[in-house]
């Protein structure tokens, strides 16, 4: 681990990896309790791309890119908004673009309830993660090239 | 199922289908985009007998009653710019097939390209303010990436101050969109009328009416606020400029502007005084500014300026005449546009030039380029029986009616003008003899030529709409959507029950 030149000093290294997992775990909370408490897809989507960007800060670009490549950033976007446009569409079978088609809705202020607002904030943060992550990812690709080139 | 939201959902549907496929099937883009553009000019059109036949349509989104919840209305005006946009959207993304292949990564143009179709329906289906804004916001931010789509030097400068000017635009709508909101407390359009009419203007409407005339007229390229438009258009491949210079303009300025002033805040003598100043300039100077370029995209988005001067000088008259003017102008406008910038394209994709100087004779080697290039420009220097001819003539017979008899004549001299440099186009890049180093260029692939055909076809047809019976479906609805003025509120609510 130590050999690892790449990136900043191994102070920095060491606290990313005690703190890395706790925002990705942070920021899927802030998605899954997005209906119950402040937050939801779009707040917790950053923070998950943000645990991504914090290892690429600290690792370098190369370790972010290998447990997240730019094509797979790519495909998760797009499914989220697949998802979203798809539970918007769902909708259709009660008669209504966007209805709350769940006829149980659970009890208020339970994980489970509320219909198809955590489905949402899941395509949400989906669509906003993988997004802000490719976005932040092809500014150090540029900003690299520009380099090379002077 | 109620087709309204479809209209939204068909090309966001397809533009991300087309991000998570396309990449990997050739070929799926083509497939996906134009059938998605051939079945919204299908609902479209049924849109329009929907009208006809059950009257103002609204929808509830997610079953939430308006004003509490989102609602889209479909009246005879947007079912008219529905017909507007997607069959002009369909025609060029026919001629994309081919002329894109010159370009790599296809499927991200035709992903952008229906993000951007989807965000004018939506701008045009909505009955929500903000909603207005946030679509708006999705066709503008899809046309900046577009505009740099080649990625050279130039095209990234003009994209860069087509989103720095278009972003200012921005800004001062969703300002007056929320000074409106603390005054009115509503969001819903329809609603938001009613509240203006009981509460009566007050001081803020007129500052309201302010912003909104900058926000939307910038987005619209009327003439104080022309400058980004005239690099802008240029620069983006030619499907793009038709969709720019042919819609986007119309959806996001025109249509933004006649739906919000003439519906919502309710049109003041004030305002249509300066539609009609500010039209008057930009058909002028526009008109002006086009006869000296040599760059043929260049001249036809000065052009694209004219032409909106005469739709704004039209609205600024108001008279139910003159609004007939505005808006089969404005369909006239994107069918003959959208042809010229296609045929630009092809004259691009042929010879690898736009300098009208360095073409000549083109005639010979691509005669249906040069035939239907020739009809789009008759059609828009107002040459008779072509559409252009009847819309002009609406709008001048409308304004010298109204006492304007002044503005009727300069009118009349600008579309001279306009048959000047459109003639000046015809001269330099399709007769006269052919030079040598064009001796073997040839005539465009067939799906362009089809695209091409079939504009010119309708520029030819578009007379036929001012006939009684075809006039009272297409025209005269979308006329008297906006002639309702503030009524929109009632009638709007009238059909929610």
């Amino acid at each position: 681990m130590i050999k690892e030149h790449k990136g900043m000093t191994l102070i920095v290294k060491t606290i990313t990896r005690l703190t890395v997992g706790l925002i990705l775990l942070y920021g899927i909370y802030i998605v899954l309790h997005g209906h119950l408490t402040p937050g939801g897809g779009f707040a917790g989507g950053v923070i998950i791309a943000l645990s991504f960007i914090h290892l690429m800060l600290a690792f370098g670009r190369e370790v972010a890119l290998k447990k997240v490549s730019r094509p797979i950033a790519g495909l998760f976007e797009s499914i989220g908004a697949v998802m979203f446009l798809a539970i918007a569409i769902f909708g259709f079978v009660g008669g209504y673009f966007f209805l709350n088609f769940f006829v149980d809705k659970g009890t208020p202020f339970n994980l489970f309830s509320s219909g198809i607002i955590p489905l949402c904030n899941i395509a949400i943060s989906l669509k906003v993660g993988a997004g802000l992550f490719a976005i932040f990812t092809a500014l150090v690709l540029l900003k690299v090239k520009s380099k090379g080139e002077k | 199922m109620n087709i309204v939201p479809l209209f939204v959902v068909v090309p966001l549907g397809t533009a991300f289908l087309i991000s998570l496929l396309g990449k990997r099937t050739k070929g799926l883009p083509d497939i996906l985009a134009n059938s998605g553009t051939l079945l919204l000019t299908v609902l479209s059109v049924g849109a329009i007998f929907l009208v006809k036949g059950a009257g103002v349509q609204v929808y509830k989104v997610g079953g939430w009653i308006p004003p509490i919840g989102i609602s889209m209305v479909l009246d005879g005006l947007s079912s008219f710019m529905l017909v507007t946009v997607n069959l002009t959207a369909f025609l060029i993304t026919i001629f994309s097939i081919s002329y894109m292949e010159k370009y790599t990564a296809k499927w991200k143009f035709y992903t952008l390209f229906m993000l951007m179709l989807g965000g004018m329906n939506g701008v045009i289906i909505t009955g929500d303010m903000f909603n207005l804004f946030v679509f708006l916001e999705i066709a503008a931010i899809a046309s900046y990436a577009l505009v740099a789509f080649g990625i050279e030097k130039e095209e990234l400068e003009a994209s860069f101050k087509y989103m720095v000017v278009g972003e200012l635009a921005s800004l001062f709508i969703l300002l007056g969109i929320a000074l409106l909101y603390s005054f009115t407390s509503t969001l819903n359009m329809a609603d938001m009328g009613r509240v203006l009419i009981a509460d009566g203007p007050g001081k803020l409407v007129p500052f309201v009416s302010v912003l909104f005339l900058v926000g939307f007229g910038i987005k619209a390229a009327i003439m104080p606020f022309h400058a980004w438009l005239a690099d802008a258009h240029p620069s983006a491949p030619a499907p793009i400029s038709a969709m720019l210079s042919g819609l986007l303009i119309k959806v996001l300025g025109i249509y933004a502007l006649m739906r919000i002033f003439f519906n919502v805040l309710g049109i003041a003598p004030s305002i249509l005084n300066i539609l009609l100043t500010l039209g008057t300039i930009s058909m002028v100077a526009g008109g002006l500014l086009a006869i000296g370029q040599s760059d043929i995209k260049r001249m036809l988005a000065y052009s694209s300026i004219s032409q909106i001067g005469y739709i704004v000088l039209a609205l600024g008259i108001a008279t139910p005449l003159a609004l007939l003017g505005a808006i089969f102008h404005l369909f006239n406008h994107a069918i003959f546009k959208s042809l010229l910038f296609l045929n630009s394209g092809a004259i691009e994709y042929s010879t690898g030039t736009r300098d009208l100087r360095q073409m000549g004779g083109l005639n010979a080697r691509m005669p249906l380029t040069g035939t239907t290039s020739l009809i789009g420009s008759m059609s828009i220097s107002g040459i008779p029986p072509l559409g252009g001819f009847w819309s002009k003539l609406i709008i001048v017979f409308a304004a010298i009616k109204s006492g304007h008899t002044i503005l009727g004549l300069i009118a009349i001299l600008v579309s001279i003008i306009t048959l000047g440099y459109y003639l000046k186009l015809q001269r330099y890049a399709f007769l006269g003899s052919l030079k040598d180093k064009w001796k073997g260029v040839l005539e465009v692939p067939f799906t362009m030529k089809l695209s091409m055909v079939m504009l010119a076809l309708i520029c030819i047809a578009t007379g036929a709409l001012l006939l009684p019976g075809i006039r009272e479906v297409f025209l005269k609805m979308a006329q008297d959507a906006l002639s309702i003025g503030q009524d929109y509120a009632a009638v709007t609510f009238e059909s929610i029950k």
